[in-house]
């Protein structure tokens, strides 16, 4: 059976059950459309939330992003993983113990203020809307490459899968798909870990791995396996693996993801599913359970794969000869090289003619000596895509060709999970705070459950035509989901539970405020709505203010946020008795129950 | 209105926790694994220092013994207060 077949098998199984749970897990009630009638399982939604999160970028890229550079992207997993820790004592517990369904819905009943909803519902949507494009493009790349697939037939499939469980099945529905998705996406990135842990370590459990000597037969067998991949980087020029010269940034971008992860509204939605309060406090810690699952593979991954990757390159080590073209085209080690170039993500070159490709840093210290003497010409691997790093490393370790097909499976499905979540917070916006609170309080439950299906509906068509038609600034427009979750919704949800002084005035210009400043600074140096050339000021270092990176805003503008939220509050009159009565139930756990069916 | 000042009593229990969970939050991730690192590079790990290790790795096992000390903890907190769920 050839690769793409099994492929076809793998993933169609996959989603003959999501099918099947979507034809189980029916919507009958708004409560169940939107918070699966608050009797999920608190182990259950932190397998649901894991899902959720861990969308196409913490599958597909996050692995590559770390083993490019090592250490000082360690930030990517300290800061979507400490994001959870905020949330489970900042956030989660007194937002379930409030009631509701949606995040829009705090903002507006704890504030008293539509303006405030409504401010809410546009952060919620650009914030989402942002994310959902990233999914949409990355089920796409996974469906074109594994099932041999246009990625326009691709992203449509794609579409097709999430419209029947998410319209059907609501919250009810995704997270019983989200919960097989997480087996599947996990099983698939842990597998082939295990196995290239077992080859270079022997050591089964990737994280310790890591941090263990080299197997025997290894290049370098009997010293540490960072010590060996070190060596390696710095003889071709690269930077050390586990150095990094910037720890003010470090630590700004690690709280930049987390302030933001534990503003992100699909995510603290899932917290609405579970019977109580102390559920919520516990389905917290699981979903951290379940996501460190990967987040602790996956700086193994990225290192075993750049070592895996540079010895192929240097089969006799890095004073002996590079690997030659006819080893490439031959030697079955090598085929995953012939599949990736054909996809255009990966590329090389012989630009001296010596019949071998030379794979190092052309611009590293003292390279051009060294090249001089031996004859290099340039770095000949002219093309080699971060992405394919995850997909391609069954292939690079020589596994079986089910466990290529499971990476298939894997992939889609985190990018489905995530897109469906996206959506369901998206379409909840409109139909509960817009439709139901703004424009029509009287429309019925049968009126707001079909209108919910409407949205979920509109969501999933304006996300497969964004999809299509990416905006040129897929890359940064998660930086701006981040920034914008941190500088906007974070901030107004935990002044809204810590703060009893807090009113609509100070909240809506606190998030405004936010909003604006950190799409400002955005904008100043990304172009206005990321259109290239409009930018006001050229992206570097010298540019940025105080030497802060736009990617890195998102505390700034939370700061300004609580600053500008502080001062206004207190020039303008306390909330009502009502609210500060509101704020102090929301607190105490007691009659969470009762406050179910409102 | 009996209750309010043991509610009163009960959330400064919440802050005090939540503060020393964040900060044993803060000291592993921005502190160990960022800029405290220079300062526990004699501390070898595996071919590197105890750093990089609470980067990669340390960081994410203490949020995840935070949440669920934090939920155990305030769990006996809401009973001995008299607000937890019945």
């Amino acid at each position: 059976m050839d690769q793409t077949t099994l492929n076809f098998i793998v993933v169609g199984l996959s989603f003959a059950l999501y099918f099947g749970i979507a034809i189980w897990a029916r919507a009958g009630s708004t409560s169940e459309f939107y918070a699966a009638n608050r009797g999920v399982n608190p182990v259950v939604n932190g397998m649901a939330t894991a899902a959720d999160w861990m969308s196409a970028a913490s599958f597909i890229s996050m692995a590559g992003l770390i083993a490019f550079v090592g250490y000082s992207n360690s930030t990517f997993l300290m800061g979507w993983t400490g994001g959870y820790v905020l949330m489970a004592m900042l956030l989660a517990p007194y937002l379930r113990k409030f009631g509701k369904y949606t995040v829009p819905e705090f903002v507006g009943d704890r504030y008293y203020s539509n303006a405030a909803r409504v401010v809410a519902v546009i952060c919620l949507i650009v914030i989402s809307v942002t994310y959902v494009i990233g999914q949409m493009t990355g089920a796409g790349v996974a469906f074109s490459r594994f099932l041999e697939i246009s990625s326009t037939a691709g992203l449509l499939t794609a579409s097709a899968v999430v419209f029947v469980y998410a319209v059907l099945g609501g919250m009810k529905g995704i997270t019983y798909t989200q919960v097989a998705q997480y087996v599947v996406l996990i099983i698939a990135y842990t597998i082939p870990a295990v196995f290239i842990s077992l080859q270079l370590t022997g050591n089964p459990i990737p994280g310790l791995g890591l941090f263990s000597n080299m197997a025997e037969g290894q290049p370098g067998a009997g010293t540490p396996l960072l010590v060996t991949l070190d060596g390696l980087l710095t003889d071709l020029g690269f930077n050390e693996y586990t150095s990094g010269n910037t720890p003010f940034l470090m630590a700004l971008f690690t709280l930049s993801l987390m302030i933001g992860t534990a503003g992100l509204p699909h995510v603290i939605i899932r917290f609405f599913t579970v019977p109580k309060v102390s559920d919520a406090r516990w389905s917290a810690g699981w979903a951290l359970v379940f996501i460190a699952l990967l987040y602790l593979t996956a700086p193994a991954v990225g290192a075993m794969a750049r070592l895996n990757i540079t010895t192929q390159f240097w089969p006799e080590g890095v004073q002996g000869e590079a690997v030659s073209l006819e080893t490439i085209q031959s030697d079955e080690a090598y085929n995953w090289m012939l599949t990736w170039e054909a996809t255009g993500l990966l590329g090389w070159e012989d630009k001296n003619g010596d019949g071998r490709i030379q794979y190092y840093n052309e611009n590293g210290a003292g390279m051009a000596e060294l090249a001089a003497e031996r004859g290099w010409a340039g770095n000949e691997l002219t093309n080699f895509n971060r992405d394919i790093l995850v997909l391609a490393n069954p292939e690079i370790a020589n596994l079986p060709g089910w466990v290529i097909a499971l990476i298939a499976a894997g992939g889609i499905a985190a990018a489905l999970s995530t897109a469906a979540g996206l959506l369901l917070a998206i379409s909840s916006a409109i139909s509960h705070d817009l439709i139901k609170s703004v424009i029509n309080p009287n429309i019925s439950e049968k009126g707001e459950l079909l209108a919910a299906r409407i949205s979920m509906a509109g969501a999933i068509v304006l996300a497969t035509y964004l999809g299509l038609n990416p905006p040129g600034f897929a890359a940064q427009v998660v930086a701006l989901a981040f920034g914008l979750a941190a500088a906007t919704l974070f901030p107004t949800l935990m002044m809204g539970i810590f703060s009893k002084r807090m009113n609509a005035q100070g909240a809506t210009w606190g998030m405004i405020a936010g909003l604006a400043v950190t799409c400002l600074y955005l904008f100043t140096y990304l172009g206005w709505f990321f259109i290239p050339g409009t930018n006001m000021l050229a992206n570097t270092a010298d540019n940025w203010i105080l030497g802060i990176p736009p990617t890195h805003f998102g505390p700034i503008g939370a700061v300004i946020n609580f600053a500008v939220a502080y001062v206004v509050s207190n020039a303008t009159a306390a909330p009502p008795q009502h609210i500060q009565d509101l704020v102090e139930s929301v607190r105490i756990p007691r009659g969470a129950g009762a406050a179910v069916d409102h | 209105m009996a209750e309010k000042p043991d509610n009163n009593a009960y959330w400064a229990a919440n802050i005090r926790l939540v503060t020393i969970c964040l900060v044993i939050w803060a000291i592993a991730s921005y502190g160990f694994a960022i800029l405290l690192r220079p300062m526990l590079s004699g501390i070898a790990v595996g071919g590197t220092d105890l750093g990089f290790w609470f980067a990669q790795q340390g960081s994410i096992l203490v949020f995840l013994v935070l949440i669920f000390f934090y939920a155990w903890r305030m769990n006996k907190i809401d009973k001995e207060h008299g607000v937890d769920e019945e």
